[in-house]
């Protein structure tokens, strides 16, 4: 179901935890599982319930708890742009609007071509650096000028 | 111990109890929805928050641990403040829809929203709407009134053992749901009906029929399995609309199985029985009690004439009352025979005349749950017991060892130390295995009895496991099965089964298959005279008959070959072609005599189309009749009819009786039940003293596996569904659409398939003796090599054989 090498990295995750609690590495096993796949799809839960011996139930609870998984098929670059108070008071708003203009899409869309899906995200933790948007979750980019974010967009879309 | 006070009142808990531990003991109550007794603390409602002197902030009860000398408050200003404002954020997304909710009039948020809520609602925003799960054809969904205490998620994974419920997303969006559209499918779920504090789950069978304070609640027993839950039956207009479970804690603590729940709807199935029926020139007919009684006793009286009265036998279910088995064993042996049995699916007799007492548990059922090592020999113990399932379940969670020998190898959700799934004809020679490997770790001489049939044998891996869990922790059991009860060599297996207990000294005990199997054997409706001594009441006054067995009076010998069936039957709350172990030859027995007598509550379709049966005499199912069942423990529960007889219905025991009185029978002159009870035993104290099970010089055969079985035959595995196992529960029709009444296939290893060269889903030819049925291909990998499982008890397998031995499969 998942590449040898999403495997290997997931048994390392296990490897971290005593051989009858393996389910302590679903978290990891998530989101190794969505690297691979870009989201999570029932049969990826199911595989993961499977692979680490616990209910499907229990994958999908946490699946659904945090929004850093993707239930649903995404574009290849997912946007997430934080818009709470303190990003807002800095330009959060701005850089959204500047995206939404220049991808034509709103929250929650992804574009025509399936290269980016736009996500409101809540506070980063790094209020300072505002506004701030992550990349598939995992590179976070700061100080999102509109130039910055033309220039940003233009890097992806290569 | 830990002393603290509750509004000033002064208890101890032991250590880890909890604030609400002391509250339930000094009998204070605390408002809450997520406690309960039996599952994990979540403590996630909030509702019990109480004052704790020096605290700063209330504190939930639930999951506080009670501190010395600590002083809490339950009804102070600021508990009281603080369970409000938390019933207001309950009920700010609640769809405050009582009037047309099932649960209202029992509903644990409306009955604390009348103490602690306000009059009116100061929310005005939009609610919340969740949208309804489909879990399956027992529960119903309302999701939008669930208030997250997780009682049915904490259910499924501490007690069921399987979870199936979770809560997904957070927040504002987290919901009850199952995984991806799945339905509910554990045996036990309907018990989350009842944990449920809201109407977010209820009933699906009840829903919509009537309101809860409208239904009168009566006492009541399970019929089903062994272990005789306690019921409370809900009758509204002499109508059964549904079970609840009254809590007993030695029995089903305050669970109720799926079957136990509801299996009612048979009791109101469109094939009740009503009228007597007889059928004349091939056609039925309906008469009166009257004419169907003289047609019974004369047609008996000239059976006998004719042939004698050893040709006369009665088959009774172990699901019948106490009362009603006494009776048709006394008109029986009164009338000249000995011919009773109620044991249909049994199949070796060997052990009967060696039998000290009657089989039992052999413990108390509370005893379950303290043993730390078990033996279960042919049982899929979720299934057959499912309560007694959860209770070895809670057992093995506190580290007891669960060891398993079984053809097959279903999940029983709960950790299997060793297990050993083998072919049916290798159970045996498995199960001498262990004791001679137990004999060997206690270094103790194999007993004369056995000795023949182990000293060949090689002792495996996964037996001397078996044997050491038994030995070395204590308190062990081994425990029989319906399957080992049913195995053609049921009389090997329990006697090295007893062997075995008494070189490990574990305790033996044997699962009672039917509501009353224990109850059975004490009303002698048996055929041998030596099972059981009389009881003092029993005075020695009828002749000591030595009958036939079920299998005999249906002309199958010891040997197997076809011997001289009865020519008068009378059945009793049986369908002879679901409920015994060659339904094939017992059609056929029936079909040559010359008189067959059906007493039950259905008209069994077979009955009626196949015409074995002569008469139809509609008798009362447990909920129309008072009676007693002794459970698999020996305990004896008496209970009474609920609602009036349906239709023309008596209860049997009426009925036996002006039977026995037509037949000039003497001694049955009876005014009430209670008679007959105080007949079989004056005093309930006499039941223990009959307990034993025990044989006294049986020797085991060999235990080589038969020829055969190494050529490439298949042998059948017929273990009875779950929702099969009784004419009542065969007509629950929301039982009859769950996962586990689903119509039997022949399942196979994928080796045997590939040797057939059948697919998947194929479908294929059954055949066995000369009846042949057509199935579908399923394949197990973890059935054991050419065995085929091929349910029994089902219309669809009815024209098949054996449970057991043989079976033919073919590609179509
Ligand atoms: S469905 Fe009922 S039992 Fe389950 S969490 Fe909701 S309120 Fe609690
Ligand atoms: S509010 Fe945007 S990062 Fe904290
Ligand atoms: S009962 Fe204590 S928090 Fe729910």
């Amino acid at each position: 179901m998942l590449k040898a090498e999403s495997l290997k990295k997931i048994d390392h995750e296990i490897a971290k935890y005593p051989a009858d609690q393996k389910q302590s590495a679903v978290m990891s096993a998530l989101a190794i599982a969505q690297d691979e796949k870009g989201w999570l799809a029932t049969e990826t839960m199911d595989f993961i319930a499977h692979y680490l011996e616990m209910p499907p139930i229990a994958v999908y609870e946490v699946a659904t708890f945090y929004n850093m998984y993707n239930l649903q098929p995404l574009g290849e670059y997912k946007i997430t742009v934080c818009t709470n108070l303190p990003c807002a008071l800095s330009g959060a708003n701005q850089a959204v609007a500047h995206i939404q203009q220049k991808l034509g899409i709103g929250f929650n869309e992804t574009t025509m071509d399936g290269k980016f899906t736009l996500k409101e995200g809540e506070c980063m933790g790094a209020c300072g650096d505002a506004p701030v948007l992550l990349v598939n979750n995992k590179r976070m980019c700061s100080f999102m000028s509109s130039g910055k974010i033309d220039q940003l967009l233009d890097e992806l879309s290569q | 111990m830990i002393n603290f006070e509750i509004d000033g009142k002064v208890v101890s808990v032991p250590k880890n109890g909890t604030v609400m531990d002391g509250a339930n003991q000094l009998g204070i109550y605390i408002p809450h929805f997520c406690y309960h007794k039996k599952l994990s603390i979540a403590a996630n409602c909030r509702m019990c928050l109480v004052q704790v002197e020096k605290a700063p902030k209330p504190l939930p009860a639930c999951a506080t641990p009670a501190m010395e000398g600590m002083k809490v408050f339950t009804h102070s200003g600021q508990a009281v403040t603080a369970q409000k404002g938390v019933m207001e954020f309950l009920l700010i997304n609640h769809p405050l829809d009582c009037p047309i909710c099932d649960q209202g009039g029992e509903c644990q948020l409306q009955d604390l929203a009348v103490g602690y809520g306000a009059s009116s609602s100061r929310y005005t925003e939009a609610k919340r709407v969740v949208a309804n799960k489909n879990l399956g054809p027992l529960i119903s969904t309302d999701m939008t009134r669930c208030i997250h205490c997780t009682r049915c998620v904490r259910f499924g994974q501490e007690i069921a053992g399987i979870m199936e419920l979770g809560m997904a997303g957070r927040g504002e969006h987290a919901e009850i749901l199952s995984f991806v559209g799945r339905t509910v499918d554990s045996e036990l779920s309907g018990n989350v009906i009842d944990l449920c504090p809201v109407g977010a789950l209820v009933s699906k069978p009840f829903r919509y029929s009537a309101r809860t304070w409208e239904l009168s609640r009566r006492k009541s027993i399970s019929p089903h399995c062994g272990l005789g839950s306690n019921l409370i039956v809900q009758v509204k207009q002499n109508r059964v609309m549904r079970v609840l479970p009254r809590e007993n804690e030695v029995i089903n603590e305050c669970w109720l199985s799926d079957k136990d729940r509801f299996s009612y709807e048979g009791l109101n199935s469109e094939e009740r029985l009503s009228k007597p029926m007889i059928r004349r020139d091939g056609e039925w007919q309906e008469c009166n009690w009257q004419t169907a009684l003289e047609f019974v006793a004369n047609g008996l009286k000239a059976v006998k004439e004719k042939y004698g009265a050893q040709r006369i036998g009665a088959l009774a279910s172990a699901h019948s009352t106490l009362e009603e088995l006494h009776l048709l064993q006394k008109l029986m042996r009164g009338f000249g025979s000995a011919n009773v049995d109620h044991r249909l699916r049994q199949s070796d007799f060997r052990a009967d005349g060696h039998l000290l007492g009657v089989p039992w548990l052999g413990m108390s059922i509370a005893e379950l749950s303290r043993l730390r090592s078990v033996l279960i020999i042919g049982s899929t113990l979720r299934k057959d017991h499912p309560l007694i399932a959860q209770r070895l379940r809670q057992a093995v969670k506190q580290g007891a060892q669960l060891n398993l020998i079984n053809p097959v190898d279903d999940d029983l959700l709960t950790k299997v130390a060793n297990r050993a799934i083998v072919a049916p004809a290798a159970m045996v020679s498995l199960l001498a295995q262990v004791l001679k490997a137990a004999a060997e770790l206690r270094g103790v001489e194999i007993p004369g009895a056995v000795e023949d049939a182990v000293s060949q044998l090689e002792v495996t891996d996964v037996a001397r496991a078996m044997a050491a869990s038994l030995i070395d922790i204590k308190p062990s059991a081994i425990l029989l099965g319906n399957l080992a009860q049913h195995h053609p060599r049921y009389g090997d297996i329990h006697a090295l089964a007893q062997h075995l207990a008494q070189i490990a000294e574990a305790q033996f005990g044997v699962l009672g298959e039917a509501a009353n199997s224990v109850g059975a054997y004490i009303a002698r409706a048996i055929p041998d005279p030596h099972i059981q001594q009389a009881p003092a009441a029993n005075p020695s006054s009828q002749p000591e008959l030595k009958g036939m067995n079920a299998q005999q009076m249906l002309g199958i010998s010891e040997t197997g070959a076809v011997a001289d069936p009865c020519q008068a039957y009378v059945l009793l709350n049986l369908e002879p072609e679901l409920d015994s172990y060659n339904s094939q030859q017992t059609v056929k027995a029936l079909d040559a005599a010359e008189l067959v007598v059906m007493m039950g509550a259905y008209k069994s379709p077979h009955a009626l189309s196949r015409n074995y049966a002569d008469v139809l005499l509609p008798i009362a199912p447990f909920t129309e009749t008072s009676g007693t069942f002794i459970n698999t423990e020996g305990r004896v529960q008496i209970f009474n009819g609920v609602v009036a007889p349906l239709g023309e219905t008596r209860p049997a025991w009426k009925v036996l009786r002006v039977l026995g009185n037509m037949l000039g029978l003497d001694g049955f002159d009876y005014d009430a039940p209670e008679q007959v009870r105080a007949e079989i035993f004056p005093d309930e104290s006499e039941v223990s003293r009959l307990l034993d099970n025990n044989l006294r010089g049986f020797a085991v055969e060999s235990t080589e596996a038969p020829e055969g079985t190494t050529s490439g035959e298949i042998q059948r595995i017929g273990e009875v569904p779950i929702y099969q196992a009784d004419p009542i529960v065969r007509r629950a029709g929301s039982l009859q659409r769950t996962h586990d009444a689903a119509a039997p296939v022949a399942w196979m290893a994928g080796a045997l398939m590939d040797r057939l060269g059948v697919r998947l889903g194929d479908s294929v030819r059954v055949k066995q003796g000369g009846g042949v049925v057509q199935l579908a291909a399923a394949r197990d990998d973890k059935l054991p090599a050419d065995c085929a499982r091929v349910a029994a008890a089902h219309p669809l397998t009815a024209a098949l054989g054996d449970m057991f031995g043989p079976i033919e499969i073919e590609k179509l």
